[in-house]
């Protein structure tokens, strides 16, 4: 019965009023305010693409693909606003001092970096923004305008971010090109890290002849350099966005195949390995349950880092005209179009590489703070 | 340590094979032949089952494998498609300009990045470091080929046309039009003034990481015991800086050598294309686009020699400076 007094309390329905309204704005005035203008931010965000864009966000549903994702986008985001400034503060209250896990601990040491939650908050955004771009740019950004009029058009009102040489919005592109950039990067280091976990925990927990096979490849394999043995592979097929996903997947294990089995090798020898041996566990539960959870930490920041690396690297390929094909845009690809007008339309290279530099930044900057976080000899 | 050397020579031996594997079995793995670069519709089928034999592309997988082995083995890289020229003699026309840009790359990487990151270690706790670290990262996180092209707008195009500064530099090839005509003090200056762009947008992005990490080592080196006792000699702070830590500091870097030179040869084939520098970068990317294989497999067989040639240097040079670490 308490229950159901203080839904209808009057001073509680005006919270939910302003909260449903205005999301962020309670948070504001009690205090939290970085956080409470975030989310405000973010709600006018979605809610000038609601009342700017329209006409694209009410036909998005029948619409092509990347639209339909954009309107989930959109749903889900509104949903989670609404429930973080409804709940976020029953939340705080419930957020007790009992016995807290390895992550919660590592979470409350990241927030207290004011530099890697900025970082990672730009990542989001950044995301969101890639995931939203349907509703977001201004033109279709393999549009051409006029050649005669609208061609290399310094930044302006109408096309913030300038035109290229096609009479093409750059801003657009920028935009439509995030997506290529940020979605090969997580998918290409999904992939990696994947076949790194597996081959690394195994080589670690087997030892012996496989541990040293499997070390010697990834000997061979590292001595590459990584842009020339993903040349000298994509040469020889059709360039496609899901080559390029798979190949720079499939070149990045080593790296964590090294980091994990380096881990597992001093984990291997702790009492609860040894203890899951005596119970009489099965080799693959004990890598698959005991092993990798416990590599886990080194294995987030590597991946962090990771993605950053590989965006700048499918940045080059694009350059080189191995990345994804014209007029699909992507970063690298913007950069490499710029060449020929670098002093005439410097706006064409400059902002792409911007834009890389600024996401790469912001996963460098939040894998440095993953790494002091997750690691408690860095925990002060 | 001469005993040391042998056996790192030797292990470095499987690596070698391993890796020209790897580079016969990527290439046979690809879809198309190099015989397939000459279908046109003047060749009869015929003409090109005789170009095919005459390559060896008939044969079975392992016959054709043991050839390009004992090839490898014997120097020989095959013969261009595009240019009929040995491969050999390319690359031995094409290697140095890059080990020319590399080798400065590396050096204005290393002697600026240690100069930085000594600097942020004697700040510590200063806004000084905490600015270094931030602008390092932004070049840290930086393409270098991006890096080249604003490089080239400011200090080449823009310097020259825009603003009419007093220096600009060259923005492509190695050498101006009119080099044969110079006097050879002159000719130096050009060579240096080419050089001087490309190797600076390599090192720039170099030189952030090794900042990064001497830093580390050097706060490390810093709070140690000798250090106070060094300090309390009453040794000026520029000698406990640069005679005592740095000795110490540097070891760790030493590593980085050899774990960068493969990033160094990526960042090298962007910024040759970039700068139309004639090295194995371009070699290898001009060759992909001719679909020339012979000039392909073996580019990437020299790039992946030379960082196992960097990592032995490194090897080495890690046994010189540290003398705690005894390979028995």
């Amino acid at each position: 019965m308490q229950w159901s007094i203080r839904v209808f309390d009057m001073s509680d329905l005006r919270i939910v009023g302003v909260s449903i309204l205005f999301p962020g704005v309670r948070q504001v005035f009690r205090g939290r305010v970085a956080e409470g203008s975030l989310v405000l931010g973010v709600w006018l965000g979605f809610g000038w693409i609601v009342l700017a864009r329209w006409d694209r966000v009410s036909r998005a549903a029948l619409g092509p693909w990347d639209h339909k994702l954009a309107l989930l986008t959109l749903g889900l985001g509104v949903l989670s606003v609404w429930m973080w400034s409804l709940l976020s503060e029953r939340a705080a209250e419930e957020r007790s001092q009992g016995a807290r896990g390895v992550w919660a601990l590592a979470w409350s040491a990241f927030r207290k970096s004011r530099v890697a939650v900025s970082a990672a908050i730009t990542v989001t955004i950044v995301y969101l923004v890639a995931l939203l771009t349907p509703f977001l740019a201004p033109f279709d950004p393999a549009a051409q305008g006029s050649l005669l009029t609208e061609r290399l058009l310094g930044p302006s009102m109408l096309h913030p971010l300038g035109t290229d040489q096609f009479a093409r919005d750059v801003l657009s592109r920028l935009l439509y090109g995030a997506r290529i950039s940020l979605t090969i990067g997580f998918v290409a280091v999904s992939i990696s890290i994947t076949i790194g976990t597996l081959l690394g925990a195994i080589s670690g927990f087997a030892g012996g002849k496989v541990d040293a096979v499997l070390m010697r490849f990834v000997d061979m394999v590292i001595s590459f350099p990584r842009l020339v043995l993903l040349i000298a592979i994509i040469a020889f097929f059709e360039p496609s966005i899901f080559l390029i996903v798979a190949v720079l997947g499939l070149t990045q294990w080593p790296q964590p195949t090294r980091l994990v089995r380096g881990e597992v090798l001093s984990l291997r020898e702790r009492e609860f390995i040894q203890a899951g041996h005596a119970l009489g566990f099965s080799r693959s539960r004990l890598i698959l349950r005991h092993l990798i959870p416990n590599a886990l930490a080194p294995l987030i920041v590597a991946a962090t880092l990771g993605i950053g690396d590989t965006i700048v690297l499918e940045a080059g390929l694009s350059f080189l005209g191995l990345g994804v094909q014209p007029p699909t845009p992507s970063w690298g690809t913007m950069v490499a179009d710029g060449r020929d007008n670098l002093v005439g339309a410097w706006w064409i290279s400059t902002f792409p590489g911007l834009a890389i530099v600024l996401v790469v930044l912001c996963f460098n900057l939040a894998g440095d703070g993953l790494r002091d976080a997750l690691d408690p000899r860095l925990r002060s | 340590m001469m005993t040391f050397l042998i056996r790192r020579l030797l292990s470095a031996i499987p690596l070698v094979l391993g890796i020209a594997t790897i580079v016969f079995f990527l290439l046979s793995l690809a879809p198309g032949d190099a015989a397939s670069f000459l279908i046109s519709p003047n060749i009869t089928p015929e003409v090109l089952e005789q170009i095919r034999a005459n390559m060896g592309l008939d044969q079975p997988v392992h016959i054709r494998y043991l050839r390009w082995m004992s090839a490898m083995l014997r120097g020989d890289f095959g013969v261009s498609l595009t240019r009929n020229q040995p491969v050999l003699d390319i690359i031995a026309e094409i290697l140095p300009n890059t080990l020319v840009l590399s080798l400065c790359a590396f050096l204005l990487a290393f002697a600026g990045g240690i100069l930085i990151g000594v600097f942020q270690a004697v700040r510590h706790n200063r806004p000084t470091d905490g600015i270094l670290s931030v602008v390092g990262l932004f070049f840290y996180s930086m393409p270098s080929f991006w890096l080249a092209l604003m490089l080239i707008l400011v200090f080449s195009l823009g310097a020259r046309n825009l603003w009419g500064w007093p220096i600009w530099f060259p923005a492509s090839g190695m050498t101006s039009v009119d080099y044969p005509f110079m006097s050879p003090g002159e000719q130096l200056r050009d060579r240096a003034m080419h050089l001087f762009l490309p190797s600076l947008s390599l090192a720039l992005v170099l030189a952030a990481g090794i900042a990064r990490y001497v830093r580390g080592s050097m706060l490390e080196v810093i709070r140690q015991d000798y250090i106070r006792t060094a300090r309390s000699k009453g040794l000026s702070e520029f000698k406990v800086i640069f005679k005592h830590a740095l000795r110490n500091g540097l070891i760790p870097v030493a590593t980085l050598f050899g774990l960068y030179l493969p990033f160094l040869f990526s960042g090298a084939v962007l910024i040759e294309t970039v700068f139309a520098w004639p090295g194995m970068g371009r070699l290898v990317v001009d060759a992909i686009f001719q679909r020339d294989y012979p000039v392909v497999m073996a580019g990437t067989f020299v790039f992946a020699i030379m960082v196992v040639a960097g990592n032995l240097i490194a090897d080495v040079l890690y046994a010189v400076v540290d003398p705690r670490i005894r390979y028995e």
